[in-house]
């Protein structure tokens, strides 16, 4: 167990218990009636889904289908029409701008481009959250966590690079040590691994698994790569044209007679 | 097919936005953490880029303004008055507008590209995400750097345009650069001098802002920043216009 500090936002459970994914507590995030339509097109219709905590959901489903706006009306970046969306108890779409904030600091979003700050290096960019959230941080402990996080990530020898000099993989995983080094006790990924190869895809989905377990995250992951929603899903939701057509383990999915379930799976 | 009324309806519904874009800025401007460090760099960035440029064009404009004019005045064997004329004309207005539109090229259009480019590559919802206002970071910071630099650059192209002037008044004749100040300043007092000086603070407001509300309401792909970055520009540059005419209505009323 690594060191907690008392700036820590949110203090991991330190006793090492493993967290049953389908345990019986609150859940983390609770979505009920969800839609949202961009003009006359709608995008989500009538969503429902809850994450436990510790729980790792992953979300599956085709291009378009609506993934991306679902999880970006989690964190407040786009506001649903009609429906329900707590997160850690509160309703995301009725808070002030401050409570809202509050709920973010506690959420992590990887985002589907990585989205560091090219006019900022690694180490700004890392150390951009910590002088926001705690500006009383000490200097020492701020780059102590930096370079935690780096090592995570396997990226040490990257500190003194800009964004722009650093492969899609490599920028991919320093948004991820971005978002977690506020350690967030949800993370949403928004497909960690498209656009790499399977090598590296694999890393990630590794390094997703590691994190979660180090820090007990409980997560929401959107993907349509089967090899990393095989090693990472707890259980998987699949989306078909802004509707969830089909949830279960990995295992239950697999076995489905459904043709369009099915064809995720060769 | 392009119709006059959904066009209309757009302007107008920009410009709303525009106008609430800028009331946030006074909700915010006074909200900590106050960034110094940032704003100065900001400063140094809108100041130190134009420099160049400005001083160029204002000597370049105090210089023609002065050879232009001696043949009319020589002919009233009026030459003494030419120092006091240009240095009226580039205080009260030349300087000031000049300045205003070349910031409305050169920093009006890197704002909007700036912001643009943060904002098609997500980078400006990740702050919004990391509980981090981006309109506090990245807005406030510009806007205050643009209002406060654009003055400074203004009283710097004065200088430089009525040197221009004094390197052209000495082509046919002999001065000192004393004589000449105190030819041109004569002329000069504080009712030209105070709403000149005042408008600059309009300018460089209207120049920031506008760049920056171009930035961070683009959507869509790339081809967007390039289409803010050039909105910027063109609606700077005729906000400074908008803003001089209403400035020389203003002091006119006062002068009566
Ligand atoms: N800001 C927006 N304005 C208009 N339409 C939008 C907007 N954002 C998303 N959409 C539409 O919503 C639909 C779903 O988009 P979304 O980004 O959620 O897809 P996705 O499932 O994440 O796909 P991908 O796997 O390609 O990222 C798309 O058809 C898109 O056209
Ligand atoms: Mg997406």
């Amino acid at each position: 167990m690594m060191p907690e500090t008392e700036n820590d936002i949110a203090p991991a459970p330190t006793d090492g218990e493993v967290l049953s994914p389908a345990g019986q507590e609150e859940p983390v995030v609770e979505i009920t009636g969800v839609s949202k339509s961009f003009g006359e097109h709608p995008v989500l219709k009538n969503i429902a889904l809850q994450v436990r905590k510790g729980e790792n959901l992953v979300v599956l489903g085709k291009s378009g289908s609506g993934k991306s706006v679902l999880i970006k009306c989690m964190v407040g970046l786009e506001t649903p029409d009609e429906g329900e969306i707590r997160v850690f108890g509160k309703n995301i779409v009725d808070l002030s701008y401050r409570e809202l904030n509050e709920v973010r600091v506690r959420v992590g979003f990887l985002f589907q481009s990585g989205a560091l700050y090219d006019s900022m290096t690694v180490r700004e960019n890392l150390s951009f959250p910590l002088k926001m959230h705690h500006k009383s941080m000490p200097y020492e402990e701020r780059d102590r966590r930096i370079h935690e996080m780096l090592d995570n990530v396997g990226l040490h020898d990257a500190v003194d690079q800009m964004p722009s000099e650093l492969s899609g993989g490599q920028q991919k995983r320093i948004g991820l040590a971005r978002t977690l080094i506020l350690r967030p006790e949800l993370m949403l990924y928004d497909e960690p691994t498209t656009g790499l190869d399977t090598g590296t895809s694999h890393e990630i989905s590794e390094l997703i698994l590691k994190m979660q377990r180090k820090y007990k995250i409980s997560s929401i992951l959107i993907t349509h790569d089967m090899a990393c929603a095989k090693m990472t899903a707890d259980r998987i939701v699949m989306l078909k044209q802004g509707e969830i057509v089909a949830e279960g383990s990995y295992e239950e999915l697999e076995k489905s007679k459904d043709e369009w379930i099915h064809s995720f799976f060769i | 097919m392009l119709t006059p009324t959904p066009y209309l309806k757009k302007t107008f519904y920009q410009t709303g936005d525009q106008i609430a874009f800028a009331a946030r800025f006074f909700r915010e401007v006074f909200r900590p953490p106050y960034q110094w460090r940032e704003i100065i760099f900001q400063c140094y960035l809108v100041g130190y880029k134009s420099l160049l440029l400005i001083g160029i064009t204002g000597f370049i404009m105090g210089l023609v303004l002065t050879i232009q004019t001696r043949p009319s005045m020589a002919a009233f064997g009026a030459e003494s008055l030419i120092p006091g004329m240009v240095s009226v004309s580039v205080i009260r207005e030349i300087g000031p507008v000049i300045t205003a539109l070349i910031c409305s090229g050169n920093i009006g259009s890197r704002m909007g590209a700036e912001l643009g480019s943060m904002r098609v590559t997500e980078q400006i919802d990740a702050m919004e995400v990391s509980a981090v206002n981006p309109y506090h970071f990245l807005v406030v910071k510009r806007v205050l750097a643009t209002t406060l630099m654009i003055p400074l650059l203004v009283v710097f192209a004065d200088s430089v345009g009525l040197f221009g002037s004094y390197v052209a008044m000495n082509i046919h004749s002999r001065s000192t650069l004393y004589h000449f100040f105190s030819q041109a300043m004569g002329k000069i007092d504080f009712g030209d001098i105070f709403p000149a000086f005042v408008k600059t603070f309009f300018f460089g407001f209207a120049i920031g802002i506008i760049g920056c509300f171009k930035g961070y309401h683009v959507s869509g792909g790339t081809e967007s920043v390039g289409k803010a970055a050039n909105s910027a520009v063109v609606s700077a540059s005729l906000a400074v216009f908008v803003i001089d005419m209403l400035a020389v209505q203003i002091t006119d009323l006062f002068n009566r």
